[in-house]
């Protein structure tokens, strides 16, 4: 039992993170068409989308990297389940002792797909769109990092399941100033990092026809939609562990998810997309300094 | 049903790519009308997507120029195939009022296969919406 506990918690994470991946993304479509007096999809809308795009042929341009091409969505998606697996194994597993160091790296890699994505498509689109994203993952990094440093400030431990459990017994994060700051320094960070407007140059359809996914079509297209959804779940159900208290109580753990993903749908219908050097002077000027404030409150015990 | 799940999925899912081939743009003004709140047909699951190598339809507008023919032939060959083509509005159909012009390369149908036929000058998004029903019935 002890040798298959590994395997059960990588198709648990697949399957909790990926049904959670693609409910939260059909949701946040709903809420999208009623913030704009729409109906919006049916609940079935992203299954019935990943089915559709199962059954399209797959094109591949002559001019592409065809190892790279198709590879970088498996990888994508494969580094996207470990990372759930990893928020999963504080609870049924042993974690590492500094699971978060492992956990902030593996976020990376699904930005890493995409650029790799447009840059082994061999179009000029495709290049333009990897150049944006790569300029993206240089300037939300370190507000992300930032915002992640304080509560290992407060509590001095860099395993996640620690900081969950420290929260039960103090405050939420969320009840500190400086933890205030640092989850609405964070939820600014992650929307760059999954490519929400107003963070989505990347993936500008008006502008650069679909960016780096311009030469996807069909079951690589899909995954690479699988990853982002799930990018989404993770990323959230990491949010509500580390700064609201976690899942321990299921019901206030789901109200907790909503409310989080409500925050980041709002705050993706109510702004205009940014130019890369306004989302440059944005993450380096106003969210690193007041990263940098909250780590500053945390250190002196705010 | 007696439809496959890869069917019954597409018929749920149809991601658009909008072309103009050389046209006025009022029918094009009228698709952009279909996405707005009054007609919604995201209900129906249908999106426009920026890359042709995305999309499962391709919606023409407009009568091809000569000049538009190599692209919109080499935009059919690109589009994943199950992929339909719809023909919208007097131009495309049929050559409409610009029939006789000397740089016009025909209506639509002379240059790839079409599947739906949408007349009007410019449809009402009423009438698109019933195009796109019967395309959905066509798709077996």
């Amino acid at each position: 039992m002890e040798i298959l506990k590994p395997f059960l918690l990588i198709i648990g994470s697949f399957v909790i993170f990926g049904l959670t991946g693609i409910m939260s993304t059909w949701l946040d479509r709903k809420i999208t068409a009623r913030l704009q007096w729409r109906v919006g999809p049916p609940w079935y809308q992203n299954f019935a989308d990943l089915m559709k795009l199962a059954g399209k042929e797959t094109v591949i341009p002559e001019n592409a990297n065809q190892v790279l091409f198709l590879l970088s969505p498996v990888i994508g998606v494969i580094s996207i389940v470990i990372t759930g697996a990893i928020l999963l194994s504080g609870i049924f597993y042993n974690p590492l002792k500094w699971d978060l160091v492992i956990f902030i790296y593996l976020l990376m890699i699904p930005s890493i797909m995409i650029f790799l994505a447009g840059s082994s498509s061999g179009n000029v689109l495709g290049s333009v769109g990897a150049g944006r994203e790569v300029r993206l993952l240089l300037g939300y990094e370190l507000p992300f990092i930032l915002a992640l440093l304080v509560p290992v400030v407060k509590y001095g431990t860099l395993q996640i399941s620690e900081i969950a459990r420290h929260q039960m017994d103090f405050r939420m994060n969320i009840g500190f100033i400086s933890g205030f700051i640092a989850f609405i320094v964070g939820i600014f960070a992650f929307q760059g990092k999954l490519g929400f407007v107003p963070f989505d140059v990347s993936e500008a359809e008006t502008e650069i026809a679909g960016g780096t996914f311009v030469e996807y079509s069909g079951l690589p297209l899909g995954l690479f939609k699988l990853m982002k959804w799930m990018l989404l779940s993770v990323g959230i159900s990491f949010f509500v562990i580390y700064f609201m208290g976690g899942f321990s109580n299921i019901l206030t753990g789901i109200l907790k998810y909503l409310v989080v993903l409500v925050l980041i749908v709002l705050i993706k219908n109510t702004n205009p997309r940014l130019r890369t050097d306004q989302i440059l002077r944005f993450s380096w000027g106003w969210l690193t300094l007041f990263g940098f404030f909250a780590l500053i409150l945390a250190v002196m015990g705010y | 049903m007696a439809l496959d799940l890869k069917t019954r999925a597409l018929k749920k899912s149809l991601f658009v790519f909008h072309l103009s081939t050389g046209s006025c743009n009022n029918c094009d003004i009228e698709i952009l009308d279909c996405l707005t709140p009054r007609f919604d047909i995201e209900r129906f699951g249908m999106t426009l997507v920026g890359s042709i190598k995305h999309a499962d339809v391709l919606l023409v507008t407009g009568i091809c120029t000569i000049k538009n023919s190599y692209r919109i032939k080499k935009l059919y060959e690109q589009m994943p195939k199950p992929g339909f083509v719809v023909a919208i509005g007097a131009c495309a159909c049929t050559g409409g009022i610009f029939k006789d012009g000397y740089q016009m390369a025909g209506p639509i149908d002379k240059i790839i296969p079409v599947d739906v036929y949408i007349p009007g000058c410019p449809p009402k998004p009423e009438a698109m919406i019933a195009g796109i029903v019967k395309l959905l019935e066509k798709i077996k």
